[in-house]
Parts: C-alpha cells; structure tokens; sequence
C-alpha cells in the first residue's frame, strides 16, 4: 500500500532528510516485510543445515528455483496493478514451451534467439488476444482469462497430443542456457533479473507505467482524466503474455522435456506470488519487486521445510498462510494509513 | 468482485428495456443456456453412438454430480459479487478428514459428520475474513485454496486411504430403481430446490441481489450484507465438503489431491449459465444447465472418441463467447438507442 500515485509519506514528513526519509520509507515499505520472511526462512534453513545456502547446489537452487515463476510473477503483477488478471498464464506457458521444442524439431539448426524471439512473439500473441477480449467486451478479466485458461490448454492438448519432446531433441547450447552460470549466477537467474530491473524501473519512473497505477487505482477516473486506458490494459497484457513466453523459452531449457501439461497450475502460483508479495488484488498497488521477491519465497519455502523438519507435504499449507498473512497485513496497514491520513487532514484544518 | 461499472447496469436495461412478459421469462440467457443444452442432447443422441445408452446416462450424473452440488452455493456467492475459490481444496481435505478418521476407527456416518463440520468451519473461515477482516474474497479463497488443499496433502501425504464401507460406495453408485438415473441425483435435486427457493423467492434471496448490484445501498434497505456473506461462505464449505464425501465413496479412494482444479471447472460453468461476475444478476435454473452442458458435452466428444482435451476448448469458447456475446448485444442496444442512429434500421428482438 506504501506504493501508491503519490506516496503520503512525502507529505507527511516534509521536512526529513533525504538519508532518513529512504530509510524511513525502506522500513515502512511492504517489500521490507516479505523480504525479513525470506531471510528468516533462509537463515533458519542454513543454520539447519548449511548446505542449504553454502554449497554450490545450494546456492545454484536457490537462484534457480524461482526464476521462472518471477518472470510470470512481473507479468501477472502488471496485469494485476491495472485491476486485471491474467488466469491463462500456465496454458500460455504450456503453448509456447510446446512451440520452442517444435521449432528445434521441424527446423533443424534453427538459431537459439530466433526460437526464443518466436515464443516471445507468440506468448505476446496469447496475450494480445485476452486483452483484446477484456479492453473491448468490458468484461472482467476473470472471466476472459478463465475462459482462455481452457482454450488455451486445449489447444495445446490437440496439439501436442500425446507427444513428448525430449532433452535428446534440443540442441545442447539451448540446454546449456537451463543449465550454465556465469560467476556461479545461472543464466536463467540473470534474465530473470534483467527483466525484474526493466519492469521495475518502468513502472516506478516511466509516465506510462505510472498510468498503470492510476487506470488500476480508478478506471473511470482515469478515463475521465484522458489516459489511454484501453491501449495500456491491452499492452499490459502483452507484457504479460511475452514474459510468459519467455518463461515457456527457460521451462524448456531447464527441464528439458515438456508435455501437454506443461505449465498446469502456474496461474495460481503467480497471483500467489503477487498477492504474498504485496500487490493488491483489485489494483492500484504493489510493485513487481514485491511480487518476485514473493515468486521467490514462495518456492524456497517448498525447499526450506524438509530440511526444517516439516515435511514437504505442508508446503502448500504453509503457503496459503503466507497469503492470508499477507492480505490482512496489508489490511492493517492500508487501515492505519488511512487513519493517519485522516488525522492529519484534521490537524492542518 | 463490487465494481458495479455501467456496463452491467446497461446489460441489465437491456434486458428489461420495453419488453412484454412473456418474453422477459422466455427470452433470457438461462432460456439460451437450456436451448442450447437440448439442441446439444438431440445432436449428440442423432449423432453420436453410445450416447443414449443408460450406461451413459449413469456416468454423466455421476461425473457432474461434485460439480452440481458445488454449483449451488457458488451460484449465490457470484451474485452477491463475491467469488470461492477454495471449494475444491475443501472437497480434497473433506475427502482426506473422512478417510483418515474412518481409518482411526471411527464410524463412516461420524467420520462424514465431521467432515462436513470441518468444510463449514473453513467456509467460516473464509467469510470471516472478507466480512469481518474486509478481505477481497478472491485474494482470501486464493489462500484458502493453497491452505486447505495443504492441510489435505499434508495429512495423507501421497497415500490414499480406500478401504470405505461397501454399503456407502455401493449407496454412492446405485440407482434409482430400474432407471439409470443414479441415485445421488435425488438429494442433489432436492437441494437444488432449496437453493432455488432460497435465492428467488425469500427475503434473503432479494438481499443477495441487491448486495449484488449495490451493497451500499442493500446496507441502507436493510440487507445485513455481512451476515448474508458469511451464511454463504459457511454453506459453501459444508456443501464442498458434502461434494467430498461423495467424491471419497464414488472412487473408493481419499486422497489429498482429489478434484485438483475443479472450482475453475464450476466457476466456468456458472458463469456459462448466465451469472453475472460483477454480480446482482444470475438464476439457479441458468447453472444447473450449464453445468449439465459442460457435462454432455464433455460425454458426448468422450463417446465420438474426440480426445478428452478438446472439451477444454469448448468449454474456454463457449465461457468467452457467453460474456463476449452479451456484451455484444449490451453494444448493439446502445447503438440502436442513439438518438439519430440505427434504432429504426435495426428491427426490434430479443435477449441472447
């Protein structure tokens, strides 16, 4: 809630430095919060056990692990800022990780970017396709995405059949990317950061990713206010359907294998992702930094709880708490804002 | 789930703008809906060898039969503008608490008493937190959906309790009479009734539309908008739960992960059978043939020896083209009521 158009704290505190006025927002900031929970659980784990961290298959699955879901996490929670949602993430996955095997198939010697510039177009594509559906029929994303959920994955079902491409059918350098680090970074890490700091920067400094914010915070108003609400719903789903296309590029590389079901169940982790990292669900609020940092707790706590003696059957528990923790505090704290908020309009009356 | 934009209320005028009675009942998305699943009945019967078998006719109702009894609750949860997203979860985890206390020793009846008990207390659990706490419903059944699926999965792990009372599996699968109508459909029927009356003709059925179409306003007439929720939220868990027994003693298995993703299966085919997703507009008549829509559907392509997965596309279309048409028609009013446009070019009809 610490992020919306025109952050009240500025307003509040006027006459703080510039050092004490970051580090105040730093301490108030709802990322802080998540961000203390995934370093608790990753101590907790490595005192455990200190492989978890200190080794290098430690240290590479912790990077590894959620790079992935953080790329759907950014498009969901872009998606999500602008009071959409994009249900159809996981079919779009399963698509266009369908297509990048395809395409080493049917095209021998194909070059690798021009293979991940395809399933990017096409994960694009899917996307274009449920903003089109949402920004002109007015009807909830919800209801779209849900709808294209199925399409989606039924079309991906016809296609592949019961087909399965396998690691032997890719060439090695594409699986090279899954797999190869630089400066014990993996590859599919630092993509993953690369668009984290992109998205991030352009929703935070960039007019039309503020917009963003203003058309989820009030649709009408934004209207009435004459930004283009259709065209930026529309590319933010494109955003999202791209992101998940090159999630659907790294799933192959990773994993090396891909079937019908590829990607079966994402859309769930993603919101999950954005909702635990701050990102409210109907709109206005949050930022993607919240929502990677979520993707990534999400999936360390999947690899945490063994070693903390829980066994891995709870992990789903475990995450469903998180959600609920993490609505009712962002509740509590968008409560006492208001409140303050009211105080001080009363005081300077 | 709240945001009562124009466009519903344009939908609304739409269908009530000018039109004599008979075809206000006639001439309505539920009609469409059922049309269409008649039209689908006699194509698939024509067409489609096998598919008035009874064996057919048996498996069809016992395949939709979580989904109907789901579809109840969900149906008045939708029109109050609210969403459960965690009903599924909540099939799973009655299915697992049935079987591991039956395990224990206790009798099956308790162990499904207890079940049942334990599906409205997670109900409870979710219209606390959009009541009381103020919650979106969808960012708390989200968590409620990863919640109790976790306390399902973790409670059994991979294994599968199956060894259940023959008298109940049997109960689950017998028919009625010498018909192939199972008999499960019975009390299905009998709830769809009370579902029925209970959101069309009491004073808290007109409170869940109103709470639908403004709950401000249902506030100031007098609609305790909270309290309604929180009943529905409470219902919808035991039904799940009820849905998860049924579940349980139909396969002779519990386990942690049964009807994964089936609350996306009865949102669509709620939806489909005219629920408004913003809320205040929806009948129960409209679900129950969506729901056996999807259902015939789903057989029929099963029959024809389409592969099962081609139904996902149906089912995608045909929820996109229900809200997309609708939405279709709300502009093609529009246009026709323009002062100085098509309005005498287009001829007068109906609703979809």
């Amino acid at each position: 809630m610490t992020s919306t158009i025109t952050p009240p704290t500025r307003s509040a505190t006027p006459r703080s430095g510039a050092f004490a006025h970051g580090l105040g927002s730093l301490v108030k900031a709802r990322e802080t919060g998540i961000l203390l929970a995934l370093v608790i659980i990753v101590a907790a784990a490595t005192t455990k056990n200190p492989t978890f961290l200190f080794s290098p298959d430690g240290w590479r699955d912790m990077l590894l692990t959620p790079s992935i879901l953080i790329l759907l996490a950014v498009g969901q929670s872009i998606v999500i800022i602008t009071r959409n949602v994009d249900l159809s993430v996981g079919s779009i996955l399963g698509l266009t990780a369908y297509l990048t095997g395809r395409l080493f198939l049917d095209v021998p010697g194909i070059p690798i970017g021009l293979v991940v510039v395809g399933a990017v177009l096409f994960g694009a594509f899917l996307g274009l396709v449920n903003g089109a559906l949402v920004a002109f029929a007015k009807v909830p994303a919800l209801v779209i995405t849900l709808g294209t959920l199925y399409a989606y994955r039924g079309i991906n079902v016809a296609w592949t059949g019961s087909d399965r491409i396998n690691a032997s059918d890719m060439p090695k350098e594409f699986l090279a990317l899954g797999t190869g680090q630089f400066l014990t970074i993996p590859y599919l890490t630092i993509i993953a950061i690369v668009v984290l700091v992109i998205a991030g920067l352009y929703m935070r400094n960039i007019r039309a990713g503020r917009e963003l914010y203003a058309i989820g915070s009030d649709p009408d108003a934004a209207r009435l206010y004459g930004l283009p609400v259709t065209r930026r719903i529309l590319s933010a789903f494109v955003v999202s359907g791209a992101l998940t296309g090159l999630a659907g590029v790294l799933f192959v590389a990773r994993y090396g294998t891909i079937n019908s079901q590829a990607g079966s169940g994402y859309e769930l982790d993603a919101v999950g992702a954005a909702v635990i990292g701050g990102v409210a669900i109907f709109g206005g609020s949050g930022t993607v930094w919240g929502a990677a940092i979520g993707a990534v707790l999400l999936l360390t706590i999947n690899r945490a709880l063994p070693i903390l003696g829980v066994p891995d059957f709870w992990q789903r528990a475990v995450v469903g708490l998180l959600i609920i923790g993490a609505i009712v505090l962002d509740r509590v704290l968008s409560l006492r804002q208001s409140r303050k908020l009211l105080e001080d309009r009363d005081d300077s009356a | 789930m709240t945001a009562t934009t124009a466009q519903t209320a344009e939908t609304r005028a739409f269908r009530t703008y000018g039109r004599p009675a008979w075809q206000r009942i006639l001439v309505t998305r539920e009609m469409a809906v059922i049309a269409l699943l008649v039209i689908v009945i006699v194509v698939a019967s024509a067409g489609v060898a096998n598919f008035g078998k009874p064996i057919t006719i048996t498996y069809l109702f016992l395949d939709i039969a979580p989904a109907l009894l789901i579809a109840l609750p969900m149906t008045l949860i939708i029109v109050t503008g609210e969403i459960d997203l965690s009903v599924a979860s909540t099939v799973g985890l009655a299915s697992v608490l049935t079987g591991t206390l039956h395990q224990a020793g206790v009798p099956f009846e308790f162990a499904a008493l207890a079940a049942i008990v334990a599906g409205a207390v997670g109900g409870a659990l979710n219209g606390f937190l959009v009541t009381v706490v103020g919650l979106p419903s969808l960012a708390v059944t989200i968590g409620t959906l990863a919640l109790y699926r976790g306390l399902a999965v973790g409670l059994l792990g991979t294994t599968a309790v199956t060894d259940f009372p023959e008298f109940w599996t049997d109960l689950a699968k017998s028919k009625i009479g010498d018909t192939a109508i199972p008999a499960v459909v019975i009390p299905i029927a009998l709830l769809a009734v009370v579902f029925a009356v209970l959101l069309h003709f009491t004073r808290f059925g007109r409170g869940i539309f109103a709470i639908g179409l403004n709950d401000e306003a249902a506030v100031f007439s007098g609609v305790n908008v909270d309290r309604t929720k929180f009943i529905l939220f409470v219902l919808s868990g035991a039904v799940a739960a009820l849905a998860g027994i049924y579940y349980t003693l139909r396969y002779g298995s519990a386990r942690g992960d049964n009807a994964t993703g089936l609350e996306l299966q009865v949102i669509a085919a709620v939806l489909l059978g005219g629920v408004s997703i913003f809320g205040g507009r929806g009948a129960l008549h409209g679900v129950l043939a969506g729901v056996i829509l999807i259902g015939v559907i789903a057989s029929a392509l099963r029959l024809a020896n389409v592969t099962s997965d081609v139904i996902n596309i149906i089912t995608g279309a045909l929820l996109v083209l229900s809200v997309v048409s609708t939405s279709f028609l709300a502009w093609l009013q529009r246009m026709r009521q323009r002062p100085g446009g098509t309005r005498t070019a287009a001829p007068p009809r109906g609703g979809s």
